[in-house]
């Protein structure tokens, strides 16, 4: 033991003398110093038997309670002013180097009037836990405390039945109140478990489109909420989310049930908790997709489901589409078609649900393709074989046959909104010779008792160019357009030539050797209707037909109705009208 | 009443009364041996017929009581001491000339009050003056209770200062160059002999001396006398030494060593060759030497058994018998389950039947050759009640598990939430239904740990509505609308430090800073009885595993034995040296154990008083105490973060668990015994096999004989595993009767 360790802090005789000074006393220098020396000593007296009151309590902490205590025991008065909780500011002086305990003056008219009343404190209790089992570890870690330690305070419960009740009510004011209250309030993070246990109470109202959409949008509050950390939170309500978007939900039996809205705000939400909370849910992603895939290729489910299926792909962004809906399109196509080729009566509905399927895939494959293009142009001229971890991707040219041999024209006509394409190569329209024909003009069926479904999309693609879902997800009504029917939907008659199979055949053998151009008009932005084109290249260019004699005939389908605001996230809907 | 008035009389008198009577360690203040069950009557034992120093004390106390006004106690006293009122007519003289003669250091001076006080004090501690006469009688004085001044006297004869240094240095020099198997022994003289030197120094105004003394030589002490030293260090002027405690104990009782004689040889023939009579001096009259023929200690027994504040036990305080047996379990007929007959049946029920009720039987009929006898002292008759729990415990007790290396407890914690550092102690029913936490802001709160909600019974008024022959009148007198799931007892003016549950589970006891211990009723949630008596804060209470008895102890070193229905203490442990931090009873109610902050344990003697074992050698006050269920063996637990197992017939150690970081607030045994469970400040729960360590230990006669133990180094063998809590302090620990190991704490984040 050192000697170092033995020193006691001193008074000096000094502050004696002030401190006498200030009670009115003068004291002689040998008096002050042997005063001084009496006070270290009981200091350290009273210090001593306070460390006894600090161990009987079983604290490691010595508290002035404990100090005030020994005070009292051996016949002092008790100091007063200091039994607050919270650590004392120890401030120093720098002339005459003192140290002093700050000490505020408060303001009773302030404290007296001021609304926020400090809260009470929670009441003791009790909680017992298995720690551990037969000496073992444990179900839970290792020293974990019982969850009971936030218990909800009265306010806190007050405020939880405010929300749900507002947000499951029948005021519609009231519930975007509340809504907008979750998404900022700061100190709700004790009701997270709560909140997420009503949500996934979606599997009980599976009945009530009304309701499911309240809970989403209740999904959508908190993932919103900045002051939330959802951690492990977020795998319950992605499962609620994963639940609306793919579940035959009891709501779907009735055809008047809109439920293809539910499914597309779920999807959109979806996407939204991976962009916004990617670093919670990495570990979903794959879980995610295979549960989506699984549905997909499961024959039995309804087309709902499927629908569901490729929306969820699509708000996981193009490479999940690329991966998944891709690859399993061809087989799914068989069924597909199988459905819309039967025109019995009894199959009507089916059938305008497998419209809808077909709308959804539509637009998956077209975001695939034009993401899939902008991101083999940007990285640079050598982008076409950018590897990719463990598959093997299949070329744009490839995939645009095979997409096209599905879908046709209703393909390539939908090509001309997206503004982005604007950064497409500027030597593109000198080059891109067309292999393509002109397609007929789209067809569709047009059965007098439904109409065909109108596809509007109006997709954007962020700045980052990332094939990031960026989307604000917004209730879909919103992103209702007044679409204009396709142009040639009226002639065309047989309802085959929707699914115009492949004009050419796709280019098995060799590589693909063929560019082509896509143009359109781009909307909005100064000038209303002006052309555009873009090119997507492939090494050898072999073009007979010069671009600007196939652009121009493009039809523009999909026109919106109001000007596409660059690089603002906007909505985008597969809204169809039934 | 007077004594409660007077307050701040009584006071002062209790702080004398502790210097004085605390002086030795087996100079016990026996209470009179009059069964504690009986009323006692009062004035038996203090008859006037006593020695004239007792009559001279009794006038002293009268004299005392007139000067102070209070006249209703001089009444009372003189009716119970029988001392006629003419006693005291001529009291002036009588109690100069007895007190010239009696006690030579009091001054002829009968009017000086404080000198009488320092006379009176022995007789009044148990017995403020207007409550019941004492029954405590002083042991005899003489040699064993050395008069405060007389010791401090002790210093006066001094030499010159500056030599002091010179002196230790040339023992040190001397106990350096001695044979190896010496030196360790002789090293123990170091720290008293230190002690001593700088208090001298410091008696005589030599206070540079002294500093130079202290920080020459303090370097050289064990380390764990750190923290003695440091309140030593902090003493540097006569005046301080007037009011300090701990250092005040060190002068008045001798430092106990153990040396063998050859060493001891060495030592003294040194010492007389040099003629350093200033050293010889203070081993002559502060320390004793207790001297052992055979094989000198080696270091580390030495280390395992000092650290005590006044050094080791002598070897005759632990000579005495100890009857550490099990008393005989009443017979009880065990009523067989349906399920059980049913199971025996199917295999000829007669045969199985009878050699099992036999087994039962002849293990409660054999008397445990080292039990007391059953009825040595009174305990409370078996009610119906009683009987019914214990047929409880036995059923229960077929399911327990039996624990082993292999088979470890499964571990519950009871975390107490938003306690804000407030929980002070926490005690479990036997039958773990209640569980009950003293906190520091005055209050105990009792929970049930069951689904059934505790409940008051009802008011007066309404129990007399009640049919008084139903069958459910038990359940009929409980007031439904009471029920909640935590009750908040509100009596204590301080922070309640320890708690127990009476074993019947229809009282809990507290005791508090405030000096007193409370006995609640767990029928009312009322206070029943407030005990008074320590005046200092008690810092543990425990009831005896029949009921009835209690044990309090606390700041002012006296631990008290109470009876329930006495608002008077039956017995007054005396003679630690420092606060009393622990109390516990042993299995069969005999004995009782305290741990103290001098870092000794005592056995007490319930039935005579005597303290039948010191046991030394923790490093620190001494926080928890468990006794095997057998009676055995004891383990205690210090904030050293060792645990220390003691073989409680022969007052030996024998085992040494180290693993913990921080105090040891919390120990137990599983109800086999197989297992002991630690808890600590240090937010583990720590498990040892307590078989193996019992089973280590070889004790052969010579041994048993003189107490030097080689204590294995198996720590680590022995501890079967540790166990984490979050931030959660372990203050209690409990196995339920099916060895379910039940732990609590306050969540402290």
């Amino acid at each position: 033991v050192s000697m170092e360790e033995r020193r006691f802090a001193e008074v000096p005789r000094e502050s004696v003398k002030l401190m006498a000074e200030s009670a009115g006393v003068e004291l002689s220098d040998d008096v002050a110093a042997l005063l001084a020396e009496d006070v270290c000593y009981r200091l350290r007296e009273a210090t001593q038997s306070s460390s006894q009151f600090m161990r009987h309590a079983k604290r490691r902490k010595l508290t002035v309670e404990d100090f005030n205590r020994a005070l009292r025991w051996s016949n002092v008065e008790a100091i007063a002013g200091y039994g607050a909780q919270d650590a004392l500011p120890f401030r120093p002086i720098k002339e005459g180097e003192l140290f002093f305990v700050d000490d505020r003056d408060v303001n009773l008219v302030e404290l007296a009037l001021a609304t926020n009343i400090p809260k009470g404190c929670a009441e003791t209790m009790v909680r017992v836990n298995v720690s551990y089992l037969d000496g073992k570890g444990n179900l839970e870690p290792q020293g974990t405390v019982p969850s009971a330690v936030q218990t909800l305070s009265e306010d806190l419960l007050k405020y939880y039945q405010q929300i749900t009740r507002a947000i499951l009510g029948e005021d519609p004011h009231l519930m975007k109140v509340a809504l907008l209250d979750l998404q900022s309030n700061s100190k709700i993070a004790a009701l997270l478990p709560y909140f997420v246990y009503v949500i996934s109470g979606v599997k009980s109202v599976s009945h009530d489109l009304e309701q499911l959409n309240r809970l989403l949008h209740m999904v959508k509050s908190l993932v919103q909420n900045p002051y939330l950390y959802l951690g492990s939170y977020v795998r319950s309500l992605v499962s609620s989310v994963m639940y609306c978007i793919l579940e035959p939900l009891a709501a779907s039996i009735n055809p008047l049930n809109d439920h293809w809205t539910l499914r597309d705000y779920a999807a959109l939400l979806l996407s939204h908790i991976f962009w916004t909370h990617g670093d919670l849910v990495s570990g979903l992603y794959h879980q995610i997709l295979l549960s989506l895939q699984k549905v997909l290729s499961d024959p039995v489910r309804p087309l709902c489901s499927h629908y569901g299926a490729v929306v969820g792909l699509h708000a996981l962004g193009w490479k999940a589409v690329e991966r998944v809906l891709y690859p399993h399109l061809p087989a799914y196509w068989a069924n597909l078609q199988a459905v819309l080729d039967d025109y019995s009566v009894s199959n009507a509905q089916v059938k305008a649900d497998g419209h809808k399927v077909y709308g959804a895939i539509l637009v998956a494959v077209e975001r695939l393709l034009k993401m899939k293009a902008l991101s083999l142009s940007q990285p640079g001229p050598g982008g076409v074989g950018t590897p990719w971890d463990d598959w093997t991707p299949v070329p744009l040219p490839a995939m645009y046959c095979e997409l096209y041999s599905f879908f046709g024209d209703s393909l390539a006509v939908r090509f001309s909104t997206g503004p982005s394409l604007g950064g497409c190569p500027p030597s593109a329209p000198s080059q891109p010779p067309d292999t393509r024909k002109e397609p007929p003009g789209p067809a569709a069926n047009l059965d007098t008792t439904r109409k065909m479904p109108q596809l509007t999309a109006n997709l954007n693609i962020s700045p980052r160019q990332d094939g990031s879902p960026r989307t604000e997800p917004a209730p879909p009504s919103l992103a209702r357009r007044n679409s204009s029917s396709r142009p040639g939907q009226r002639s065309a008659g047989p309802s085959r030539d929707v699914f115009t199979k492949a004009r050419f055949p796709p280019p098995q053998t060799g590589p693909p050797t063929f560019s082509f151009l896509i143009g359109g008009r781009q909307m909005g932005r100064r000038c209303q209707g002006r052309r555009f084109q873009t090119s997507f290249s492939s090494p050898p260019p072999l073009s007979t037909v010069p671009p600007r004699a196939y652009a121009h005939k493009l039809p523009v389908i999909g026109r919106v109705g109001k000007p596409v605001r660059r690089w603002t996230c906007s909505h985008y809907s597969l809204h169809l009208p039934l | 009443m007077a004594a409660v008035q007077d307050g701040q009389l009584n006071l002062e008198v209790e702080k004398d009364i502790k210097t004085e009577i605390t002086n030795d360690g087996s100079g016990n203040i026996n209470a009179n041996s009059s069964s504690p069950g009986s009323t006692s009557s009062g004035g038996k034992s203090k008859s006037p017929a006593g020695s004239g120093e007792d009559q001279q004390t009794l006038l002293a106390v009268l004299q005392f009581l007139k000067r102070n006004k209070l006249t209703e106690s001089v009444d009372i006293l003189r009716r119970e001491a029988g001392l006629s009122a003419d006693a005291d007519d001529s009291p002036v003289s009588e109690s100069a000339g007895a007190g010239s003669g009696g006690v030579p250091s009091v001054g002829a001076d009968g009017g000086d009050a404080n000198s009488l006080l320092s006379r009176v004090s022995i007789a009044t501690p148990v017995a403020p003056p207007a409550t019941a006469p004492p029954k405590v009688v002083a042991a005899s004085g003489g040699e064993d209770q050395p008069d405060v001044n007389v010791v401090l006297s002790a210093y006066s004869q001094q030499g010159d200062p500056v030599l002091y240094p010179l002196y230790y240095n040339g023992l040190k020099k001397f106990i350096e160059s001695v044979l190896d198997c010496h030196r360790a022994e002789l090293s123990q003289v170091f720290y008293p002999l230190f002690v001593h030197m700088y208090l001298e120094l410091v008696y005589n105004n030599h206070e540079n001396e002294a500093k130079q003394f202290f920080e020459k030589f303090s370097g050289d002490q064990e380390c764990y006398y750190e923290e003695d030293l440091r309140i030593l260090s902090s003493m540097s002027k006569k005046e301080h030494m007037k009011g300090n405690e701990t250092m005040l104990d060190f002068r008045t009782s001798k430092f106990v060593l153990r040396i063998s004689r050859d060493s001891y040889q060495l030592l003294k023939r040194h010492l007389q060759e040099r003629q350093n009579n200033q050293i010889w001096n203070i081993i002559q009259e502060h320390l004793y030497i207790d001297i052992f023929d055979g094989m000198p200690r080696s270091k580390s027994q030495i280390d395992a058994m000092s650290g005590s504040l006044a050094g080791e036990g002598k070897r005759d305080a632990n000579k005495a018998k100890v009857f550490y047996g099990l008393l005989k379990e009443p017979e009880i007929e065990v009523p067989l389950d349906d399920e059980d007959e049913e199971a025996e049946n199917e295999e000829g029920k007669p045969k199985k039947k009878k050699p099992k009720k036999d087994s039962m039987g002849s293990k409660s009929k054999k008397q445990d050759p080292n039990a007391p006898q059953q009825t040595r002292i009174p305990l409370p008759e078996l009610k119906d009640s009683d009987k019914l729990d214990k047929i409880m415990n036995m059923k229960e007790a077929t399911k327990k598990i039996r624990l082993g290396p292999d088979n470890l407890p499964s571990i519950c914690f009871y975390s107490f939430l938003n306690a804000y550092q407030g929980l002070t102690a926490v005690d479990f029913t036997d039958d773990s239904s209640l569980i009950a936490g003293g906190f520091a802001d005055s209050t105990v709160r009792v929970w049930s740990v069951t689904p059934k909600k505790l409940r008051r019974v009802k008011s007066a008024a309404d129990l007399s509505n009640i049919d008084k022959e139903s069958d459910d009148v038990l359940e009929r007198i409980m007031d439904e609308k009471t029920a909640s799931e935590s009750k908040i007892l509100y009596g204590h003016s301080g922070p309640v430090y320890g708690i127990s549950f009476s074993p019947d589970r229809n009282y809990l006891l507290s005791s508090s800073e405030d000096g007193t211990v409370r006995l609640w009723s767990l029928q009312t949630f009322t206070c029943l009885v407030g005990y008074k008596g320590h005046n200092y804060p008690v810092w543990d209470t425990q009831f005896s595993p029949y009921g009835y008895y209690f044990i309090s102890g606390g700041h002012d070193r006296v631990a008290r034995l109470w009876a329930t229905d006495h608002y008077q203490p039956l017995r007054m442990f005396a003679g630690h040296l420092a606060d009393i931090t622990c109390t516990l009873f042993h299995p069969n109610s005999n004995y009782v154990a305290t741990g103290s902050a001098d870092r000794t344990i005592r056995l007490w003697d319930v039935l005579t008083g005597n303290c039948v074992r010191i046991l030394t050698g923790h490093k620190g006050p001494i926080h928890s105490l468990a006794f095997s269920p057998n009676g055995k063996f004891m383990a205690s637990g210090a904030t050293d973060g060792r645990v220390l197992l003691w073989d409680v017939g022969h007052g030996l150690m024998v085992g040494e668990l180290k693993g913990h970081t921080d105090t040891i607030y919390a120990l137990k045994f599983s109800r086999d015994g197989e297992i002991l469970a630690s808890g600590s400040m240090d937010n583990t729960v720590k498990l040892w096999d307590t078989l193996k360590a019992f089973d280590d230990v070889e004790l052969d006669d010579f041994t048993a004989a003189t107490g030097h133990i080689h204590l294995p180094e198996n720590s680590q063998e022995l501890l079967l595993g540790t166990y984490m809590t979050k931030s959660t302090p372990v203050i209690h620990l409990h196995f339920t009767r099916r060895n379910l190991l039940l732990a609590a704490g306050a969540y402290n984040p």
